[in-house]
């Protein structure tokens, strides 16, 4: 099996490539339409600020690349609210996968809460096999200052001031606010379960 | 619910932990690699390593040091120790660290802060304050604790939290090693005065002080080095007391 992660210049890829490495992967990294479109999973990582990740996509035609896959696709983190409708980061339209799903900024409720979330929090109502033998409730590491709505696309929420989307699914593609690659045993399970659909 | 979390550090010198281990268990206690896998298997939220070498040369067994622990664990860790430019963060980052640590070169040089924060993202960029008190008031020290400053902490947590930093890491210079509590007061204050994350250390010495420090310091995270590294508290001991204080803990 041909596993790829699509390069761009969004954040640190490298903690994904060694989580593949942990689980026996060797994946390879590349922003070539021809090799992403040949691969059999492709995930798209991220950490940055949405619209400059989006206008560095389109002036690859990474985003019309991305798009036409069909093969799974798993998106983490700013990946996984690139896949989304539109976001309130630098206020970008986005890929539309998950259309009508919007990303927008925390807002605090308290003066404890702090933006962006840092650190481990629960995934409940689970419901994909993306979360095959992952129990309800399980801890996965989270760090963004934006979230996706809840929507029909909606496969695990969160609850971080408010409730949302902490994982979204359409057809091939998958998207994940947390870390897979980070999330100890749980992301392992995630991201296993994902090479193997 | 977002949960506290608990954090090991460990001090690492030519690519081996310095301040020593009594994990019988361990085949080498000085390998930080084992000894983060142990951490790691025992439940730590995170791990940071603060390297304390000073040569160029030996800062290329930290690259080698860092590629091995990136590909032995699953939860994140930050680097710390002698970083002046993007291009030791790049160095770290590609060898698999998640975040960065910045102490004494952010004082010196604080568009540092915003620059790393441009070029990698906030959430990678974590900023290490030492506090001590001087003349009354907490103030930043730099290398090590060694030189005074002018600056207030909290005007300097403020300052890195404005360019970009995504965490701070808070050392009161006057707990650390005392094993009598962290500095509630002063953690409280840089918390309530800054929206990012702010991570307590210096002066664990019982499970009772996380639970005041997360209680009463709003601490968004606690670090400790030589109580876990000398089993005086077991890592899930810990988490489960806190549990029982209706502390949220990843268990």
């Amino acid at each position: 099996m041909n596993t790829i992660i699509i390069k761009y210049n969004a954040g640190n890829i490298q903690s994904v490539l060694f989580a593949l490495e942990r689980l026996g992967v060797k994946a390879t990294v590349t922003d070539d339409a021809a090799i992403i479109n040949s691969a059999d999973r492709i995930i798209f990582p991220g950490v940055g600020e949405a619209s400059t990740a989006m206008q560095y996509l389109k002036e690859r035609n990474l985003d019309t690349v991305i798009r036409s896959l069909q093969q799974p696709v798993l998106g983490i983190c700013l990946g996984m609210q690139l896949l989304c409708n539109h976001s309130e980061e630098g206020n970008t339209n986005c890929l539309g996968i998950f259309e009508n799903v919007s990303v927008k900024r925390f807002i605090p409720v308290c003066s404890s809460d702090k933006v962006p979330q840092v650190g481990w929090n629960t995934i409940t109502n689970l419901k994909s096999p993306l979360f095959r033998n992952v129990p309800e409730n399980s801890y996965c590491y989270f760090v963004h200052g934006y979230y996706a709505e809840e929507s029909e696309y909606t496969i695990a929420s969160t609850n971080y001031t408010r409730q949302y989307s902490s994982a979204l699914q359409k057809g091939n593609f998958f998207g994940v606010q947390f870390h897979p690659e980070k999330s100890a045993k749980a992301g392992d399970i995630i991201l296993k379960n994902f090479l193997s659909l | 619910m977002l949960t506290r979390r608990i954090i090991p550090c460990l001090d690492i010198k030519d690519g081996r932990t310095v301040k020593g281990t009594n994990f019988v268990q361990l085949r080498d206690a000085g390998d930080p690699v084992e000894l983060a896998i142990r951490y790691c298997d025992e439940g730590a939220d995170e791990l940071v390593f603060l390297d304390i070498t000073a040569t160029t040369e030996k800062r290329k067994t930290l690259a080698k040091l860092v590629r091995d622990i990136a590909t032995h664990i699953n939860i994140p860790f930050t680097v710390g120790g002698g970083i002046n430019t993007a291009e030791d963060v790049t160095m770290l980052l590609e060898n698999g660290a998640d975040k960065i640590s910045v102490n004494t070169s952010a004082v010196r040089n604080p568009s540092l802060v915003d620059e790393l924060a441009k070029n990698f993202g906030s959430q990678c960029v974590v900023v290490a304050i030492d506090a001590k008190i001087i003349d009354d008031t907490w103030k930043v020290v730099t290398h090590g604790g060694r030189t005074p400053t002018h600056l207030l902490v909290t005007d300097w947590a403020k300052e890195i939290t404005n360019r970009g930093a995504g965490e701070i890491l808070l050392t009161s210079m006057e707990n650390d090693g005392t094993k009598n509590g962290f500095a509630v007061e002063l953690t409280k204050e840089i918390s309530n005065a800054v929206h990012i994350p702010v991570i307590a250390s210096g002066g664990a010495g019982t499970m009772e002080h996380f639970a005041t420090v997360f209680q009463n310091g709003d601490a968004d995270a606690a670090l400790a080095a030589s109580i876990f590294h000398f089993g005086e508290i077991a890592i899930p001991d810990l988490k489960r007391y806190l549990q029982q204080q209706n502390i949220s803990v990843r268990i």
